[in-house]
């Protein structure tokens, strides 16, 4: 959509908006310099943002395991994810800021708490497990939710998530590999990724958000084509994902209700503790002071670093990286 | 060549262990992931070097700290920025000019320092780089990239002992490496620390197995996991 510059004053918002709404109807992509209806504009600077702080919050229980990694490949597969992880919140940034909003302004305020990150972050890595359980749950819970947003009505954020989505796929390809080789170790080793699936199973159903009829950003959402389908729907295709994984895994998840309904065609779960998910979400979950701790305290300690790299750029022109 | 497979292996190991503990700490995201990258890069020449000396994992999870050969410069902790660059600064510059001299040479490590030379041109980069930010920055940065350079210093004798195996023009590699240490100091504003470049004991105490303190914490926090299961296959 190239039509409209912003300051294209002789129109007015209505004019503007038609245009828009046509655009999003024929799936057309949004570009950072079409008009867009500022709450359009709100909506996806919120959440292209959460999304980011996600990424950089997310590497500190993977980086957890890093330093313990038990074997040098498995040491490799780590620092390259969580490098990879870094990368995803660069691209992210980049697209938030397509929208007019820098990304200093958005850490400030993820260092803040004014804007959040996934609450799946929020939860400790206790063993190397969990490693694997992050990979194949949380990764894979991710990946439900974010390949719909390569078809998202953004532009940049849709591109953006071409590249992320094909990198998380190989993450969360490795996270099943590494539970299999525990899962098939010895008997310690397979306690220990029982352990983990058993722990991060229910957060990870949490994070397709809140049951459809709570959730109170969804129908624009959908509207403007941001998303594609509801929360509920994804955490389905996730739970009938998974199911069958579990099962060649040879591991179980931690839910008694769990069975296949023929009739719906799909599996039957229980009950979310939504309880806890509102309490995470509120800052009282497990990690949650220590996570936003470490990243303002790397940002606080790296201050005099990024001070240097500006003074040094203004003496001798454009910093060469 | 196994005492210079052990060398060199051991060096990149245990840089890229402790380049792994800035995961998540890094001042700004572009340096997480340069910082991994390094990481990622040494792991790899690691891999390679302790796989030619034996099994990298028994090598690098089940010998004591005795029997690790790596120089103690990259066993140092991190400390601030300054101080991981300043190490980034002596050992990349280091590496740099030994894998050159190895891979234009026919012994047995000139295939991997062909491929690793690349990578280290860019870790040296990236060291003399933030060398000069850090030291033509602020007056903290300054300050910080000097006290760094100071502190490190002791250490860079090592990098020029003997070692078994490892053929090389020592002399030259010395007088290179000086040469390019100095002119980046210099163009930083910076000052090449005085005294000695090792003492008496520590020279070569690395590759003899004679490690600083710090380092058995290192050994006990990568090794834990592994030695608790042992024969477990990961």
């Amino acid at each position: 959509m190239t039509t409209m510059a912003p300051d294209a004053g002789a129109q007015d918002t209505t004019a503007h908006e038609a245009v828009f709404d046509a655009a999003v109807a024929a799936e057309e992509r949004i570009e950072p310099r079409d008009w867009m209806p500022d709450a359009y504009r709100a909506t996806l600077v919120r959440q292209i943002a959460q999304h980011a702080h996600s990424e950089i919050i997310g590497m500190q229980p993977e980086a957890n395991w890093i330093t313990r990694a038990p074997s040098l490949r498995r040491k490799a597969i780590l620092m390259a994810k969580v490098q990879d992880e870094a990368g995803h919140g660069l691209y992210l940034y980049s697209a938030a800021e397509t929208l007019g909003t820098g990304r200093d302004e958005l850490l400030d305020k993820l260092h803040s708490g004014r804007q959040k990150y996934s609450s799946i972050f929020n939860y400790p890595t206790l063993t190397w497990a969990d490693v694997g359980a992050i990979g194949w749950l949380v990764d894979g819970a991710a990946i439900t939710n974010q390949v719909p947003l390569c078809r998202c009505s953004y532009g940049p954020y849709a591109r953006a998530m071409v590249r992320i989505c094909k990198e998380e796929s190989f993450h969360q390809r490795q996270g099943y590999e590494l539970l299999l080789a525990l899962s098939r170790g010895t008997e310690a080793q397979h306690a220990m990724a029982q352990d983990a699936v058993d722990r991060w199973w229910w957060p990870s159903l949490m994070m397709f958000g809140p049951p459809d009829a709570e959730s109170s950003h969804s129908a624009q959402s959908m509207a403007w084509k941001i998303k594609r389908h509801s929360n509920d729907e994804l955490r389905q295709r996730f739970v009938d994902i998974c199911v069958p994984q579990a099962a060649s895994l040879g591991l179980t998840l931690p839910d008694p209700d769990l069975r296949w309904n023929e009739e719906r065609g799909h599996h039957d779960f229980g009950a979310i503790d939504w309880t806890e998910f509102q309490d995470v979400l509120r800052g009282n979950g497990p990690c949650n002071d220590q996570r936003i701790g470490q990243r303002r305290r790397a940002h606080e300690e790296g201050a005099w670093v990024r001070e240097a790299a500006a003074a040094y750029a203004a003496k001798h022109g454009k910093a060469t990286a | 060549m196994t005492t210079a497979a052990l060398a060199l292996g051991d060096d990149a190991l245990v840089l890229s262990h402790r380049l792994g503990e800035w995961a998540g700490h890094a001042p700004v995201l572009e340096e997480e992931v340069a910082l991994a990258n390094i990481a990622l890069d040494l792991l790899g020449q690691a891999r390679t070097l302790l796989s030619l000396a034996g099994d990298e994992d028994e090598l690098a999870y089940l010998r004591e700290e005795r029997s690790f050969r790596n120089a103690q410069l990259v066993e140092q902790p991190n400390g601030d920025f300054a101080r991981t660059i300043a190490r980034q600064l002596y050992f990349s510059v280091h590496q740099h000019l030994l894998y050159g001299q190895l891979a234009a040479g026919d012994g047995p490590f000139a295939p991997l320092a062909g491929k690793a030379v690349k990578e280290v041109a860019y870790h040296r980069d990236h060291a003399e780089q933030w060398t000069l930010r850090l030291g033509d920055g602020t007056e903290e940065s300054h300050a910080r990239m000097q006290r760094a350079l100071d502190a490190l210093w002791r250490y860079t004798g090592e990098l020029f002992e003997p070692v078994e195996g490892l053929s090389v023009d020592r002399a030259a590699l010395r007088e290179g490496w000086l040469a390019a240490v100095t002119e980046v100091v210099e163009r930083a504003t910076l000052k090449l620390p005085d005294g000695p470049q090792s003492g008496a004991w520590t020279a070569g105490a690395g590759r003899q197995g004679i490690h600083t303190e710090p380092f058995g914490r290192m050994l006990a926090e990568m090794q834990h996991l592994h030695r608790s299961h042992p024969g477990a296959s990961w």
